[in-house]
């Protein structure tokens, strides 16, 4: 098969259908609580038609487009992780008889997902979690059998602009360049409304083969370019990430870290909003007549004070000591820890952001205003 | 052989623990016991020296909790619990004969084998002497293998010391050096009254600083102040190791809680070099 071809919005339709009868739950952007969210899709009526966002530091509005376009949003609040990495999940059962305690495993729902309009970002935010979860010397067995399943249908980035995002700055994006099943790039012309479809993977070509498609000219191939490119040009944040986790690691007590801990509400939306933040709290939960327990984790943030509690108190009493984890952890010690940032440039954190807290221009602070020498190296 | 916790061999999940039967209840103090427990399933463990385990009670949660002795037999545990919270309480009301939940081991241990031929300097302050007990015991067990073993232990009072019977016991071993001081003590106590680092100087005529292994465990403001003693007296920040504590909930790198800097303490600790910490050791809430 050529490697680009060309569907229209009938054949998004149809992908749709298809994923469904291949067995899949489709999962998609959807309008919702006036935000483009992920939720459960069955035809193409239920993506965003003809809408689009505007984005800043704390500043989240959508409205109509001039257009029809299908894909013509950054991302929302919401992340592929709240699929992939749910919570709560239930880790284990446990059920009390006689001969003691009887412990059992739940098994996985067993439903396969298919994402439709994974951003590049989002893809790599996916790789990212892969080394957290599934590369590491422990796998985390719930995302392993999701991630293996999950389909993965790309949308490249085109025809909007893109305010709070900086994937530029970080090699994530915009154009996905793999890991993805079929990658799709709109082209909305008055008379055509089309995709560029492109594939990532065998059972991507499958599902392609399946649908009306028919090879892409060089002009779709160079208005999709144009598009994505025109993307990259207007990004709305970048980050200086050359030495940038050394830099932070030596100015943990920059006195900006008070600064950001004055606007900063410790409230944790940036963690809840950013698709690679992993981290969980454990819980027992039992009946009220202790004969069956459960043990459930839920996703965590360390912006609050329980996060750190250690042998009778919190070792993160102050903001700025929460607020300095989480931004170090996302732009220096992951790197350490996992061979990459913990920050795909997606500006989620910068949006969601209920005091409009932009981390590139914090993390710039620090790094030029800061020691060079003298900390960690 | 397999070194992922037993856990995951088992269940396939690193999160199931499996089941454990109380097999010895020793009370230390008022408000601290030593458990041993057995596994109820067929498998082999290799738990060592400085190592914890996630104990369960079911229908309360789970805990971290160092290894402090090293039964013989395989498949057996012992662990010196100390009541401060809601499981930990249950767990010392644990008799012989209950159910209990482990998964593991998990973490770095003592570095026994680096410290063959050397001095070894054994300093813990309160519950932190749990931990190192394990690795006394392996040092006893192959005493041949190292020089002057020397253990320095405060506690908060007399009635808080652990292993009463046991410090008895290796002081009277002429190969072990061990000293005991108390912040507050009572009227019938006739040892030492201060803190642990002032312990220090007084064996200094024990160890060469620069063929010495030092092992540490206690509140941070015991360690720090360790530390500074023992770089005064010249040994090498590579060779002073600490245990610290937070609050793992995973074991196993994947909850977050216990991040120090770049470190998971429950996988890359909790047993570290001190010349890996002293980057971050002036750090204030990190």
């Amino acid at each position: 098969m050529a490697s680009h071809m060309i569907i229209d919005v009938d054949g998004l339709g149809m992908l749709i259908t298809l994923l469904q009868r291949e067995g899949y739950r489709v999962i998609g952007p959807t309008l919702r609580d006036g935000a483009i969210g992920y939720d459960v899709i069955s035809q193409v009526d239920d993506l965003p038609l003809g809408w689009e966002d505007e984005q800043d530091a704390g500043r989240y509005r959508v409205k109509q487009r001039q257009d029809t376009a299908v894909f013509g949003y950054a991302v929302g609040p919401h992340s592929w992780k709240r699929f992939l990495y749910p919570s709560p999940v239930v880790l284990w059962r446990a059920r009390h008889s006689a001969d003691g305690w009887r412990i059992n495993q739940p098994a996985e729902d067993g439903a396969r997902l298919a994402f439709l309009g994974v951003r590049s970002c989002d893809l790599h935010a996916i790789m990212v979690l892969d080394r957290v979860l599934l590369r590491g010397p422990y796998v985390d067995p719930s995302y392993a059998e999701r991630r293996r399943q999950a389909f993965l249908v790309a949308v490249q980035c085109a025809h909007f602009t893109p305010r709070t995002c900086f994937c530029v700055s970080l090699g994530t994006g915009p154009r996905a360049t793999h890991g993805f099943d079929l990658a799709l790039t709109e082209l909305v012309q008055p008379q055509t409304h089309r995709f560029v479809v492109e594939v990532g993977s065998a059972r991507g070509a499958a599902i392609l083969q399946q649908l009306p498609h028919r090879p892409a000219q060089p002009s779709d191939l160079a208005a999709a370019e144009r598009a994505i490119a025109q993307t990259a040009a207007s990004m709305g944040r970048q980050l200086q990430t050359a030495g940038l986790p050394a830099a932070l690691l030596a100015n943990l007590e920059h006195p900006h870290w008070d600064t950001i801990a004055q606007r900063c509400l410790a409230c944790g939306n940036c963690t809840l909003v950013c698709p690679t933040c992993f981290c969980f709290t454990a819980e027992e939960r039992t009946d009220l007549t202790g004969a069956t327990t459960e043990r459930i984790r839920h996703l965590d943030t360390c912006f609050t004070l329980s996060f750190t509690y250690t042998a009778g108190k919190s070792l993160r009493q102050s903001i700025r000591s929460r607020y300095r984890q989480w931004l170090t952890h996302k732009l220096a010690t992951w790197v350490e820890q996992f061979g990459t940032f913990g920050c795909v440039g997606c500006g989620r954190c910068i949006t969601w952001c209920p005091v409009g807290i932009d981390l590139t221009v914090e993390a710039a602070t620090i790094a030029s205003t800061g020691q060079t020498t003298k900390g960690v190296e | 052989m397999d070194h992922r916790a037993l856990t995951t061999q088992v269940t396939g999940s690193p999160f199931v623990p499996l089941p454990f039967l109380v097999i010895g209840r020793r009370r230390e103090t008022r408000d601290t016991v030593t458990l041993r427990l057995r596994s109820l399933c067929d498998a082999t463990l290799h738990a060592q020296p400085g190592q914890f385990m996630m104990l369960s009670v079911y229908g309360i949660g789970e805990v971290p909790i160092s290894i402090s002795g090293l039964p013989r037999r395989p498949g057996e545990l012992e662990h010196t619990i100390r009541a401060v919270g809601s499981v930990t309480r249950h767990l010392v009301a644990l008799h012989r004969g209950d159910h209990i939940g482990v998964r593991g081991p998990f973490g770095t241990g003592w570095p026994l084998e680096a410290a063959y031929g050397q001095d070894v300097l054994l300093i813990a302050g309160g519950l932190g002497l749990a931990p190192l007990r394990s690795a006394l015991v392996a040092i006893l067990r192959e005493r041949w293998r190292y020089r002057q073993v020397v253990v320095l232990y405060g506690a908060r009072s007399p009635a808080d010391l652990l292993y009463r019977r046991d410090l008895s016991g290796w002081q009277q071993r002429a190969k072990i050096t061990v000293y005991v001081t108390v912040d507050h003590p009572d009227p019938s106590w006739r040892g030492q009254v201060g803190v642990v680092p002032n312990l220090i100087r007084q064996v200094t005529a024990l160890f060469e600083p620069t063929n010495t292994v030092a092992m540490i465990c206690g509140p941070e403001i015991m360690m720090r102040f360790t530390v500074r003693e023992l770089q005064k007296h010249g040994i090498p920040d590579e060779r002073i190791f600490l245990s610290l504590e937070r609050n793992m909930q995973c074991g196993i790198g994947l909850c977050g809680h216990c991040q120090f800097g770049p470190f998971f303490l429950c996988k890359d600790g909790p047993v570290l070099p001190y010349s890996r910490l002293a980057p971050y050791r002036d750090i204030r809430e990190l």
